[in-house]
């Protein structure tokens, strides 16, 4: 709330640790987990602290059990998501943040509208067509659906992003003979790179974490992408903790570290996009 | 006048041409979106009403062909499962708002404040929203687990059991574990959103209201929360679509078990689906479900009056 002082009382860091608590112990029990010997894993009496740190569990999930396959699998999958709905909204998004146009405020409300459908409602149609066009295990099935479903989203987000910048340094950069591409390249698109970027992280951590859609399109495990690859392990009969809790260690590397980078800017764009 | 009359000169023919091509520019730049949103959205969307009339069963494919209204039929008359998962959606989805939305307000509360760290707190709160529901699901798994998880010793070092539990295979606490779980990563996406609210509310109208006296909570009840009303309106309602349709972490950590006590309706049709013998009957209730779906998001934008003055 609006307090002006610093609030620095002991009794407000209470629910401020309190908060953290909640909030870190789920991934510290996961690296404590991944760190220990499986004999320890195992072991009745629960160590808060690994005694015998190792890194066993994730020579064991990365060689072993195939995380580095399903890696490269999520990490190919998720650039080309990235690539194609950053490309395809980008243009969508200039259309409705710069024109005027008959029609619009009808694409608009179709945009809208496909936040509304369920997701857990496309695997089956997806999964018939996907057939048909024998895109079934292949990756390509996957970056198709994951861009759909954030076109909308990211088309949004970036017409809100071009209509802040100002028109005039357009209409500027042409009057002194610059041509449109030349305009886009040099104008444009440094003013809008900080609102793609958050974007792009936006749609990269989506299509990193997917799991029903992937499930159903794969059926190769040498397709699988890390959620996949991950529930695929926990259903087993004989759970290797160890190696299951490296392998979710070795799966949210990437969108932590693209999380701890942009969280500013995915915040901002987040809040704005929801604003009331 | 005359101009116009004249014939046109090759400029003029330019400038026409010139012309329409911009008039053309927004539909050519919307192209692409609108085949990709029309051949993976709407054109699935539309064959899962279709296939909902049909025999369609891949176990049996002999059995395919027009088949009316029946699988609406049984749906409604002999499922058992369709209406018990429609109560665990309904359970599923008030908790996880209900409780997302306040301690995630309470959340956003604590990160508004100036204080000592709160850059560092702030990142670390929101994070759960970047990590998947897979994920979530693995660590939640590995602190439940009956024999080597943290929880059971904890609850036995308190004191509060006497044998160690087995929070996901016991129909008692199943639902109650997931439902925790699932909070851990749907709260951040409640403090981000309103925290960026609050951060909008005028100081002025707080400023005012010291001087009138007005305490904490009233200026919670009188200022923040009308403030805020918009934002929780919508986020409270992607939150129920996103709820609704949830199975990560379901689907991970009990499958809809046991004995279908955390079978939720998103959950039962993913269970159909990727089992994937009767496309028929499960397309019949997708069709439901969004039906179900498009009723409620009517109505809550209908009785929360979104955007009108509070």
């Amino acid at each position: 709330m609006a307090s002006s002082k610093k609030n620095q009382t002991f009794l407000f860091y209470i629910p401020v640790a309190l908060m953290m608590l909640w909030t870190v112990f789920p991934l510290y029990w996961t690296l404590n987990t991944s760190l220990k010997p499986e004999g320890d894993v195992v072991q009745r009496t629960i160590q808060y602290i690994p005694h015998n740190i190792t890194l066993e569990n994730y020579i064991n999930a990365w060689k072993d059990v195939g995380f580095d396959t399903y890696f490269g699998n999520s990490i190919f999958v998720s650039i080309f998501t990235v690539l194609l709905t950053t490309l395809v909204s980008l243009l969508a998004g200039y259309a409705l943040g710069r024109y005027q146009f008959k029609g619009k405020n009808v694409f608009m409300l179709i945009l809208l509208m496909t936040q509304f459908i369920p997701r857990s409602m496309l695997i089956i149609p997806l999964f018939v067509i996907f057939s048909k066009l024998g895109l079934i295990s292949n990756p390509l099935s996957l970056i198709l659906i994951y861009s759909t479903v954030q076109i909308p989203f990211a088309a949004i987000l970036m017409s809100g992003f071009i209509s802040n910048i100002p028109k005039e340094l357009e209409e500027s950069a042409s009057i002194d003979g610059a041509k449109q591409y030349q305009v886009l390249f040099k104008v444009i698109l440094p003013l809008l790179l900080p609102g793609i970027v958050a974007t792009s992280i936006n749609i990269f951590v989506y299509a990193w974490n997917e799991f029903l859609l992937a499930l159903m399109l794969t059926n190769n495990q040498a397709k699988f992408t890390l959620p996949v690859g991950l529930s695929f392990m926990m259903g087993e009969f004989n759970v290797n903790y160890g190696a299951l809790a490296a392998g979710s260690i070795i799966a949210l590397i990437p969108s932590i570290i693209l999380f701890a980078i942009a969280q500013k800017q995915l915040v901002n764009g987040m809040g704005g996009a929801v604003k009331g | 006048m005359e101009k116009a009359i004249a014939a046109p000169t090759p400029q003029l023919k330019r400038q026409h041409r010139k012309n329409r091509m911009r008039k053309a520019t927004p539909y050519l730049l919307l192209l692409p979106s609108i085949i990709m949103i029309v051949a993976f959205l709407f054109y699935p969307m539309a064959t899962v009403f279709y296939y909902s009339f049909q025999h369609y069963d891949i176990s049996a494919p002999f059995y395919d062909g027009f088949a009316g209204i029946s699988n609406y039929v049984d749906i409604f008359t002999k499922d058992k499962l369709f209406y018990s998962s429609l109560l665990n959606t309904f359970k599923w989805v008030i908790s996880e708002v209900g409780l997302q939305l306040i301690i995630g307000l309470m959340f956003a509360l604590l990160l508004n404040e100036k204080f000592r760290f709160r850059g560092l707190a702030r990142t670390i709160t929101f994070l759960p929203w970047a990590i998947s529901g897979v994920l979530t699901s693995v660590m939640w798994m590995l602190m439940y687990n009956e024999h080597i998880g943290v929880f059971n010793d904890i609850l036995m070092r308190v004191g509060l059991i006497e044998k160690n539990i087995s929070f996901l295979s016991s129909t008692n606490q199943a639902f109650m574990s997931v439902i925790i779980a699932e909070l851990w990563r749907g709260i951040p996406f409640f403090a981000v959103t309103l925290l960026a609210g609050l951060q909008n509310i005028p100081e002025e109208l707080y400023e005012a209201a010291k001087v009138d006296g007005a305490t904490r909570l009233d200026e919670l009840k009188s200022i923040t929360l009308p403030q805020l009303k918009n934002t929780i309106v919508l986020t409270t309602l992607l939150r129920i679509v996103w709820e609704f349709n949830n199975v990560d972490l379901l689907y991970n950590l009990t499958g809809g078990g046991p004995a279908n006590s955390t079978m939720t309706y998103a959950m039962y049709i993913a269970k159909t689906a990727v089992k994937g013998s009767n496309f028929g009957y499960g397309s019949a209730l997708t069709a439901i479900g969004f039906m179900i779906l498009t009723v409620v998001a009517f109505l809550y934008l209908k009785f929360s009056k979104y955007n009108e003055e509070a």
